[in-house]
């Protein structure tokens, strides 16, 4: 009973960080896309030093971790070049956008690569240009290979969008850990209960991944 | 296939015609290995070539070459009067950039061995796509076309059928269509039947009997249906070791060729 009872007092005040949560989710995750598919492009195009600038960037990205990264956009690019990102909330989509867009744009590049050659041909036969070929043949075939782990990576996104509490963006985990220093016992529920709301928020993209791969596996038997 | 050879060619070309596409000494390698070492070869308007001969003797590697899918190492592709390789730039011949390219290959159309038909589309907009994209048609007319395409091909009842439903014999027939519609001057065949479970050759032959005997355009046929090529064939080449070992009607090549070569693979052909 008192358990129920602090249940019903702690939920509430965790949800005030609902919308903070899911704004940052779904800003990243649009940035994240957007850089995947200019990036992905990149690397599969002709041209050396975009594809080779690119390259850099992805892996740069991959190879540090998230959280490093917001610090330096927080806190070292303001101090080196006297600039600020905009607000907080636009500092830690940035971050999030440009880490996710990374691996991202790998799913995308592996995509493309990954549509039969024997297409590509059979377009070059048909006269199509390169960006006919892209666009009509090989893009939407490559997207119904994308769409699982673009739902995989979407439930990261989500999970990482905690990390913005670290830079005094009001989430979720922001009220919880706000909870537990004023009340330690608690400690215990508080973090399942939000363990809980992240997990509610995960599953219609779950449920989304589920669908993406059902039309994945359909879209691209020959 | 005596029946066959002794029969005269109903629909020579007259060899007064200018050639529509010319090989001149065209040589491919890759890495190492020289594929084709030295290709002459002349196709007038009209002309039905079959391309024969041992495997990895570089038939394909000739066809593909001209549908663009592969760059020569050296020499010269020259179709109507255009060379395919080569653009003129500041008075000098370049490589030749896609606009060029597109505009020269624009009269070629190919099928190949595994169909590579388009599997997000419906047979109907696997033959409309290009028409309409890269011809830029008016969609209506593009439409009654390709319906009427299909017909010919047998598969006017399957127009909203997605590839993954047809059979490797329709895979293909819808293959031929596609590359119909558009029209084309010169149509390559690389092993268009090879994939296919032997019961589903015959409709394919069939379809491309009909095109040979009912359409004005030039044909090439990579092929091992060998007595088939040679029934529709002007002209056979034998290609072996990267030349063109042998070349003439299917009778000079097939009956009065001393070519040792020639021999040793039509016999291992008729035992087989």
């Amino acid at each position: 009973m008192i358990i129920i009872s602090a249940i019903i007092e702690i939920t509430p005040q965790l949800l005030r960080g609902l919308g903070i949560t899911i704004s940052v989710l779904l800003a990243s995750a649009i940035i994240a896309y957007i850089v995947a598919f200019v990036a992905g492009l990149s690397r599969v195009s002709n041209n050396v030093i975009l594809n080779k600038a690119t390259g850099v960037y992805v892996e740069v990205f991959r190879g540090t971790s998230l959280i490093v990264q917001l610090f330096w956009l927080y806190y070292a690019i303001p101090m080196l070049f006297g600039i600020q990102l905009g607000s907080n909330w636009w500092t830690g989509v940035i971050a999030i956008g440009l880490n996710y867009g990374a691996y991202l744009s790998e799913v995308v590049r592996g995509s493309i690569l990954a549509v039969d050659k024997g297409q590509t041909e059979a377009a070059i036969a048909l006269n199509m240009s390169r960006y006919q070929r892209m666009r009509l043949i090989i893009l939407p075939q490559a997207v119904r290979m994308m769409l699982p782990e673009f739902g995989n990576y979407t439930i990261q996104i989500m999970k990482a969008t905690s990390l913005v509490s670290l830079i005094g963006m009001r989430d979720i985990l922001y009220y919880g850990d706000i909870m537990r220093s004023t009340n330690l016992s608690q400690a215990p529920l508080i973090y399942v209960i939000v363990l809980f709301i992240y997990f509610i928020l995960a599953l219609p993209f779950i449920w989304l991944t589920r669908k993406g791969e059902t039309i994945a596996k359909k879209g691209v038997v020959s | 296939m005596s029946n066959v050879l002794t029969e005269n060619k109903k629909n020579s070309v007259s060899l007064s015609t200018e050639p529509i596409v010319k090989y001149l000494d065209v040589k491919k390698s890759f890495g190492d290995t020289h594929v084709l070492k030295g290709i002459n070869l002349e196709i007038r308007p009209g002309e039905k070539i079959a391309v024969i001969g041992p495997s990895g003797s570089g038939k394909t590697t000739i066809i593909r070459m001209l549908m663009t899918l592969e760059e020569p190492t050296s020499g010269d592709i020259i179709v109507n009067g255009k060379n395919l390789w080569k653009m003129e730039k500041n008075g000098q011949l370049v490589k030749a950039n896609e606009k060029h390219i597109r505009e020269v290959r624009g009269d070629i159309g190919m099928v190949f061995q595994h169909f590579n038909l388009f599997p997000h589309m419906t047979i109907l907009e696997n033959c409309m796509a290009a028409p309409i994209h890269v011809k830029k048609e008016n969609k209506d007319e593009v439409r009654e076309r390709s319906i009427k395409m299909l017909e010919r091909v047998g598969l006017g009842t399957k127009l909203d059928f997605y590839p993954s439903q047809l059979s490797g014999g329709q895979k293909q027939r819808v293959a031929m269509a596609r590359a119909l519609v558009m029209r084309p001057k010169i149509m390559l065949f690389d092993e268009v039947t090879s994939a296919l479970d032997p019961e589903l050759v015959g409709e394919v032959l069939e379809v491309i009997r009909d095109i040979a005997e009912n359409d004005d355009m030039a044909m090439v046929l990579v092929t091992h249906e060998m007595e088939f090529a040679l029934d529709i064939a002007d002209k056979v080449l034998f290609l072996d070791q990267g030349v063109i070992a042998e070349q003439g009607t299917a009778n000079e090549v097939l009956v009065d060729s001393k070519n040792e070569r020639v021999q040793s693979f039509l016999k291992r052909f008729r035992k087989a």
